[in-house]
């Protein structure tokens, strides 16, 4: 591993935190919290430590795969650490373990909370805690690479570690051009979604801290009670900026690019789509008894299905006291996830049909063993590497999952909490099942446990490779 | 800019490389999704696997809004229908390739039908230069300028040349007033010269003159100017027949040694004049025997670059011919630079430098335009060039003295061509409409001629 330039990729990732650090400074100024000097502290911490990083610009700047990889997983570790610092610093969240979580939390777009009382921020804290999800929604070094040339062609190597999706590729010849467009798409979404809030009559902060959650697909609520208060408008505008978040942003771009046909025909932007409607039906069928009006049903239903399919976790309605089968339905879509190259998390739909069609073709293959037969998605052959690598994610994806599971164990909680909290973080949605559910927290975890889920939650939001890449030795060494 | 590159060999890879190092926007089309995936992996640019002659593969690497493509696929065939397509398909300008040498000689008659802006032939304009360093050995490389009233020409200082130790200002009093130095190679690193830098043994040393004045320079500083008289050719490429028609042409002795018997004899019928031999020259008995100690020159030509970096040094042990050697591939030239070859000519290189010229004048705003490109240095440090501009119009460089010119660091107005004469500036000169410009630099980034300028803050 090239350490010199995993050291200096790390300098210019704390940089932009200190510079990320500066917008609840400033809420602290408006608010006139006391909060805000914590936050000064780090910043200028962040900002002392990457010019240290930075000082000398390594000779070796050839970035190889596993440098990308190594600088991503670990920039993401340092960059939660240093933002959990501040809520130590003022108190908010005393143990550093809790505001670890908290913050791993935030920058994954899980929303998975350990605090009982929310209401109890500050103003400075709940913005910063929101404010995580915007930034880790679509990447950091997306966004850096967006801003700065850092090391020519190879920077490709960061991208494809930050990204979700199967095979990560560019719009547009230039790296640093891809990543101008895509967070020019990501900003508008969510100044469209801000505008909107602001229009049906949410106050300005609550706005904010809502869109940054929506847009990140992320999950911090500033209430205790998630969405559940805000007017019904506003859960209906917020249902339909979680579905736009889940999409592929490819999508996006052909429709930038006025190819309207293409855009429509993309298969994984109907699936997924298809998925939501039909889920959504089935969860209103069953859930109707529990409300009033079958307007209430729709909202409520739609709103909670969105929500755990692009893997943002709002919600509405305490969803632990529904039927079984609208329950696990939830649970179902929790693994399903949002699309490819979205801010979304999970396994993503467009794993889901390459793997639905690799088993119609082995079936095929059964029944004719001289077939020959490609996998297609949106009418061109997927490369065998891009299957082979989707079928090894699965497999460790669920390796890791049952280890998870295995170690909440120790806690001796009830299986269904164990497991929806393993699901609810290692896909990056939040609340979970029983006692992880919408109304509860993850406050009643041991620290070890709480440790392993932040794991679950670094590993969901980079597709686990890089993550477990850091356990290597082999990826320590020189050579 | 946009870009497409169709083909993905060498001449791609290495353009791809130069041109997405430039900032261009660069889209690659090739049918191997390997080669795609290596050059996108390297390099910042888009990859596309499919073929460049089909429309639609065209259309989706967005012929209909690219400023140029560039053809550089294996087949000549393929390289014009692929610009032809394009050229219907959008409103690029185009540049192929083409190697064979019965088209080439169509060249001319191509360009205008097909409505090419350029047809290239790496194979050509590499005999080309090879022929010029035979005409005057004791140049390491001649490049050249101003339609060839100008040369280029670099060369070795060495202990027995009477320039060693002696200040660049010398040059210019004493010996000839009409040459300039512009720049000096001392291990590795690049000395834009003032007059009190110095010459070094081991350094080498990039003139401009006039043919005639650099040939009396010659003389004085004590190297031999003598053409050569025999060549021996090793290997029979594409390279071997065009430099060997072109040494016949201008009356110089041609051997050439070739493994396959075939190709001895279709060289034999297309080459009347030259004799050659049908044999192994990595067999030394041959290289001997074939009178390598008392040749003039030799070009070892290869296709394998080791073969061919080896027999080069075996002949200049055992000869002291005038040695040029051929490297295909530009992996090692750090290493094969200190190997003290006599002349190395890198056929990739030169393509891209006729290309690139194309594609910065292309890019340079009104005001002049460029002729010609010359890489001097390309290494992980260092880049330098010498360019030649044309200038046309008005523009902030011209009519003010050089004096008044805030010009970039490492940049150098070598001399101004005004009306067949060569002048080499001086502090009052100005640049004027119809010049032509010749200005090299290291490690700077200049397409228009205005681009030598500080920029303004």
């Amino acid at each position: 591993m090239n350490i010199r330039m995993v050291r200096f990729i790390l300098g210019w990732v704390l940089r932009f935190e200190s510079i990320f650090l500066c917008l609840p400074i400033l809420v602290a100024v408006i608010y006139g919290e006391r909060q805000g000097i914590a936050y000064v502290i780090v910043a200028l911490l962040c900002l002392l430590l990457s010019w240290l990083c930075t000082l000398k610009k390594p000779e070796m700047n050839r970035l190889c795969a596993r440098d990308g990889f190594a600088s991503v997983a670990l920039s993401w570790i340092v960059m939660s650490a240093f933002g959990a610092l501040p809520f130590v610093m003022t108190k908010e969240i005393p143990n550093f373990v809790d505001a670890m979580f908290e913050t791993i939390s935030g920058f994954t777009t899980t929303g998975a909370s350990i605090l009982t009382n929310v209401e109890a921020l500050s103003y400075t804290s709940l913005f910063w805690r929101s404010f995580t999800h915007w930034i880790g929604g679509m990447g950091v070094f997306v966004f850096i690479m967006a801003v700065l040339p850092l090391m020519g062609g190879t920077d490709l190597n960061l991208m494809k570690a930050e990204s979700p999706g199967p095979s990560v590729g560019k719009f547009v010849p230039k790296v640093k051009d891809t990543a101008k467009i895509l967070y020019s798409i990501y900003i508008f979404i969510t100044v469209l979604e801000i505008v909107l809030l602001l229009i049906f009559g949410m106050p300005l902060f609550d706005a904010l801290t809502s869109t940054f959650g929506t847009v990140g697909t992320g999950g911090f609520g500033i209430k205790n009670d998630s969405f559940a208060s805000y007017a019904p408008a506003l859960q209906n505008i917020v249902t339909i900026f979680m579905v736009l978040s889940g999409m592929n942003f490819t999508f996006y771009f052909l429709l930038l690019r006025k190819k309207f046909s293409q855009a429509c025909k993309m298969e994984e932007i109907r699936v997924y789509l298809a998925i939501i409607a039909i889920t959504g039906i089935l969860v209103c069928v069953f859930t109707r008894p529990y409300f009033a009006t079958i307007g209430a049903t729709i909202r409520h239903s739609f709103f909670q299905v969105a929500s755990i399919i692009t893997t943002t976790g709002f919600a509405t309605t305490d969803f632990n006291l529904w039927p079984q089968f609208p329950k696990t339905i939830l649970v179902i879509l929790m693994f399903v996830g949002a699309c490819a190259g979205s801010t979304g998390g999970g396994m993503k739909v467009s794993r889901f049909i390459i793997v639905f069609k690799t088993i119609r073709k082995e079936i095929s293959i059964l029944i004719h063993p001289r077939t020959v037969k490609k996998i297609q998605m949106d009418g061109v052959s997927i490369p065998h590497e891009t299957v082979r690598a989707t079928n090894v994610y699965i497999a460790s994806y669920f390796m890791v999952f049952f280890i998870s599971v295995l170690v909440l164990g120790i806690d001796n909680l009830d299986f269904t909490t164990n497991f929806t909290a393993v699901a609810a973080t290692f896909n990056n949605i939040g609340p979970g099942m029983e006692l992880v559910g919408p109304t509860s927290n993850y406050a009643m975890f041991s620290p070890i446990c709480k440790l392993i889920l932040c794991f679950d939650m670094l590993a969901g939001r980079l597709e686990i490779f890089p993550i477990l890449m850091l356990f290597s030795r082999r990826s320590w060494k020189r050579l | 800019m946009k870009i497409i590159i169709v083909g993905c060999g060498k001449v791609g890879d290495s353009l791809a490389e130069q041109l997405s190092a430039e900032n261009y926007d660069i889209t690659v089309i090739d049918k191997n999704p390997e080669r795609i995936a290596q050059v996108t992996n390297d390099f910042d640019v888009l990859g596309l696997v499919g073929d460049g002659v089909s429309n639609s593969c065209l259309l989706e690497a967005g012929v209909a809004d690219t400023d140029l493509l560039i053809a550089v696929t294996g087949s000549d065939e393929k390289n014009l229908l692929c610009c032809l397509i394009a050229k219907k398909a959008g409103h690029c300008a185009t540049i192929a390739r083409v190697r064979n040498p019965e088209y080439s000689r169509e060249a001319d008659f191509l360009k205008k039908e097909f409505g090419l802006a350029m047809v290239i032939n790496p194979e050509m304009i590499a005999a080309v230069e090879m022929a010029r360093i035979f005409r005057f050995p004791s140049a390491i490389k001649i490049d050249a300028l101003a339609k060839g009233y100008l040369e280029m020409l670099h060369f070795r200082i060495t202990e027995k040349c009477s320039l060693c130790g002696k200040q660049v200002s010398f040059v210019r009093s004493y010996l000839s007033p009409d040459v300039l130095v512009c720049m000096i190679k001392r291990k590795g690193t690049i000395l834009v010269p003032t007059g009190e830098s110095s010459f070094e043994d081991g350094d080498i040393v990039t003139i401009v003159a006039a043919p005639k004045s650099a040939g009396t320079f010659f003389k004085k500083i004590g190297l031999p100017i003598n053409r050569v008289k025999n060549a021996l050719i090793v290997g029979g490429g594409k390279i071997s027949f065009y430099l060997a028609k072109l040494l016949l042409q201008s009356g110089i002795e041609v051997k050439i040694i070739e493994q396959s018997k075939e190709r001895c004899e279709e060289l034999s019928d297309r080459l009347p004049q030259a004799s050659l031999i049908c044999g192994d020259a990595t067999d030394q008995t041959i290289f001997l025997e074939e009178g390598l100690s008392g040749v003039d020159g030799a070009a070892i030509l290869t296709n394998i670059d080791e073969e061919n970096v080896f027999l080069s040094l075996f002949a200049k042990k055992h000869s002291h011919a005038k040695i040029i050697t051929k490297v295909n591939r530009m992996i090692f030239n750090e290493v094969i630079d200190d190997l003290d070859l006599d002349s190395l000519v890198y056929p990739k290189l030169l393509t891209a430098d006729y290309i690139l010229q194309y594609v910065r004048t292309m890019n340079a705003s009104i005001g002049s335009s460029m002729e010609s490109l010359y890489t001097l240095e390309d290494s992980k440090e260092n880049r330098a060039e010498a360019l030649q501009y044309l200038i046309t119009a008005k523009s902030a460089v011209v009519g003010v003295p050089l004096n008044e010119l805030k010009t970039k660091k490492d940049v150098l107005i070598c001399c101004i061509f005004r009306k067949g004469k060569m002048m080499i500036p001086g502090g009052q000169d100005s640049i004027e409409i119809g010049d032509t410009v010749i200005v090299v630099h290291n490690n700077q980034h200049i397409n228009a001629i205005t681009d030598i300028l500080e920029e303004r803050r």
